[in-house]
């Protein structure tokens, strides 16, 4: 077809089912995700989204169905498993500490230390210098390692997040919903950074409900819609009404938009 | 996809001026107010000998045992849990000494050692009721603080038909761990002192020519010990960056990867060991264990982590600060009486100065996370 095919998807989940006793909440869902693409998974409210990627992110064990790692069928535990295969979330409840630093916050849980006289000692002075530069290439420009992360906007705090999951070796990302509190100009600022986490090589996986989001950074398009998908448009593919009407489950919408004026 | 909002300084954020940065640091309250409550007493009582060798260690001691509890409510608070049962735990840790040592006649070590192992035990069921429960640490080590007082009265009526055991000091003589709390250091310094009239010596009595302060008491050493201890064990370790964590959003904290639970467990048996090294030290001293012993200590340790800038929802704070907090306690409580003030004015000094430290602490939370 073109050239993604040549390309090995970094992680395909097969077929994936997933049901809570009668309610059947994925009905055989697969996609494929490809390294240094954005992935935009889209789909309205009880589409199955946030059950997909707790497959993905090993929080939820699938019915059934395959997650397949870098040509290796995997079978995650829970998500420190998901974390060592590489796959890393960032919530939309952000692992972050607002009264700490934001060099203590990048390092929490993977502390770098040294030993004097034998004691571990927290390497202060590696954490700073490190995460410094892990922001200045994110393009945030702190005014030290000690400024406190309650001090940031909801954007900055995004990308804090987004390039420690990268710092600590994510090749696949999966961004829940990132944009959707944040304002018209902190939202391009997490586009910008997904645009760059894509460039080095890493796999974002985008779940919004926002076409116009979407679109402004995805690689190729995934729409859930009552645990089903509908496939995967890639991009320039689709146009955003497409997308619009797959996500609403079809034509129900379109009268309603003729109504509405095209405004939503 | 334009770069001008990240790059650059943000034009709306100014410069911090550097009196700002000062407030933002934990300890400085407890700094200004070391400052001012020296230069009070200076004032008040400098001439009291208030500040003659006796003097200085007459509130250093004081100053000391509000530490050593400070120190572990300190870091039990920054993990973001409370421990009310301090107050209780000193009374109980004393009577458990005098009662495996005195009225069972075991070896002072092993008392010792016995009661650590239980108080530890105690602490860490603390914690695992308020952490498998989910209940506020408010409420269960409020009830610990009747158990464990209800204990240390019930346990020696029960088998000494009272409530003071005395004989301490006879069954820990030449006890090797009985020292390391009830001990002198530096003994052969203040004689020297004394022999070079650098400090005073009694002139008359048993003790004619001995200098009138004759060591440092271990008392003092464990306290500067564990607040060198704590502060190394906060700011400099990974397991500091937890308990900052735990108290500061645990959920994220856990999220993180980091033991939350574990974290605040072993900060519950580590205020439970402060609370013991008080109650092994102070009985010790007084040669006696008392059922009433340690009671409102909880409070006041409280009151002096609070003064030293740690903010009561946890994540933050200092040892230092705490340190400092009991530093202006033990100076204050002492100085009153130096100054001839009626020492019921303490009380009134304590409500005092903690609404003042709680009052100056939202507002340096709020410059630190930017609320409005």
């Amino acid at each position: 077809m073109n050239a993604q095919t040549e390309k090995k998807p970094i992680i395909e989940m097969r077929n994936i089912r997933k049901t809570y006793g009668p309610v059947i909440a994925l009905a055989g869902v697969s996609i494929k995700i490809y390294p240094g693409e954005c992935h935009c998974l889209l789909g309205d409210n009880g589409a199955g989204k946030s059950t997909f990627i707790k497959t993905m992110s090993g929080v939820v064990k699938p019915t059934e169905g395959d997650i397949i790692v870098d040509g290796n069928v995997q079978n995650f535990e829970n998500p420190r498993d998901a974390m060592e295969a590489g796959i890393s979330t960032v919530h939309q409840h952000l692992a972050m500490i607002p009264l700490m630093s934001v060099s203590r916050n990048f390092f929490l849980g993977n502390e770098p230390t040294k030993k004097i006289a034998g004691i571990q000692f927290y390497d202060r002075e590696k954490a700073d210098h490190e995460t410094m530069e892990a922001m200045r290439k994110m393009g945030i420009n702190l005014r030290g390692p000690d400024q406190a992360v309650g001090t940031l906007s909801g954007g900055e705090r995004q990308t804090v997040a987004i390039s420690r999951a990268v710092h600590f070796g994510a090749k696949v990302l999966i961004l829940d919903e990132p944009t959707s509190a944040l304002g018209v100009r902190q939202t391009s600022n997490v586009l910008a950074t997904i645009d760059k986490v894509r460039k080095e090589g890493v796999a974002v996986v985008f779940i919004t409900h926002n076409v116009r989001h979407a679109l402004a950074v995805g690689d190729r398009f995934t729409v859930l819609n009552r645990g089903t998908t509908h496939g995967t448009a890639e991009r320039g593919g689709i146009t955003p009404e497409a997308l619009q009407d797959l996500m609403a489950g079809g034509q129900e919408l379109a009268s309603l938009e003729g109504s509405l004026g095209g405004t939503v | 996809m334009s770069n001008e909002t990240t790059t650059g300084i943000d034009e709306r954020v100014n410069e911090m001026s550097s009196f700002r940065n000062a407030l933002i640091r934990p300890e400085l309250g407890g700094i200004i107010g070391t400052i001012a409550v020296f230069a009070v007493f200076i004032f008040l009582a400098g001439d009291s000998g208030m500040f003659s060798v006796q003097g200085v260690m007459n509130w250093s001691v004081v100053s000391a045992q509000f530490m050593i509890i400070a120190v572990g409510a300190c870091l039990l608070m920054i993990a973001g849990e409370f421990d009310l049962s301090v107050g209780s735990m000193i009374g109980f840790a004393g009577m458990l000494i005098a009662i495996f040592g005195v009225t069972f006649g075991w070896p002072m070590w092993m008392a010792i050692i016995l009661t650590f192992v239980i108080c530890m035990t105690i602490g860490a069921l603390n914690g695992l009721i308020c952490i498998r429960t989910g209940l506020p640490s408010f409420i269960v080590t409020l009830a610990f603080l009747f158990i464990l007082r209800g204990f240390t009265i019930f346990l020696p009526q029960t088998i000494e038909r009272k409530t003071i055991i005395g004989g301490i000091r006879e069954a820990a003589e030449g006890d090797w761990l009985g020292i390391i709390f009830g001990g002198k250091i530096l003994q052969g310094l203040f004689i020297y002192l004394g022999d070079l009239g650098v400090i005073a010596v009694f002139s008359r009595g048993t003790r004619a020519g001995q200098p009138v302060v004759d060591g440092i008491p271990m008392l003092i050493v464990w306290a500067l010990g564990l607040v060198i201890f704590g502060h190394i064990l906060l700011t400099k370790t990974r397991f500091g960056n937890w308990v900052f964590a735990s108290g500061g959003d645990a959920e994220a904290a856990r999220n993180s990867g980091v033991p939350v639970s574990k974290v605040k467990i072993l900060m519950f048996m580590f205020t439970a060991f402060c609370a013991t090294v008080f109650a092994t030290c102070q009985v010790m001293e007084f040669g006696s264990a008392g059922a009433d012993r340690g009671l409102l200590k909880e409070f006041e340790a409280i009151i002096a982590v609070v003064i030293g800038g740690a903010l009561l929802t946890g994540g933050y704070g200092s040892v230092i600060g705490a340190a400092l907090g009991a530093l202006i306690f033990g100076v204050v409580q002492q100085g009153l009486f130096f100054a001839g003030v009626e020492s019921s004015l303490f009380r009134v000094f304590l409500g005092v100065i903690l609404l003042g430290a709680v009052i100056l602490n939202t507002y340096i939370r709020r410059l630190i996370t930017g609320e409005r």
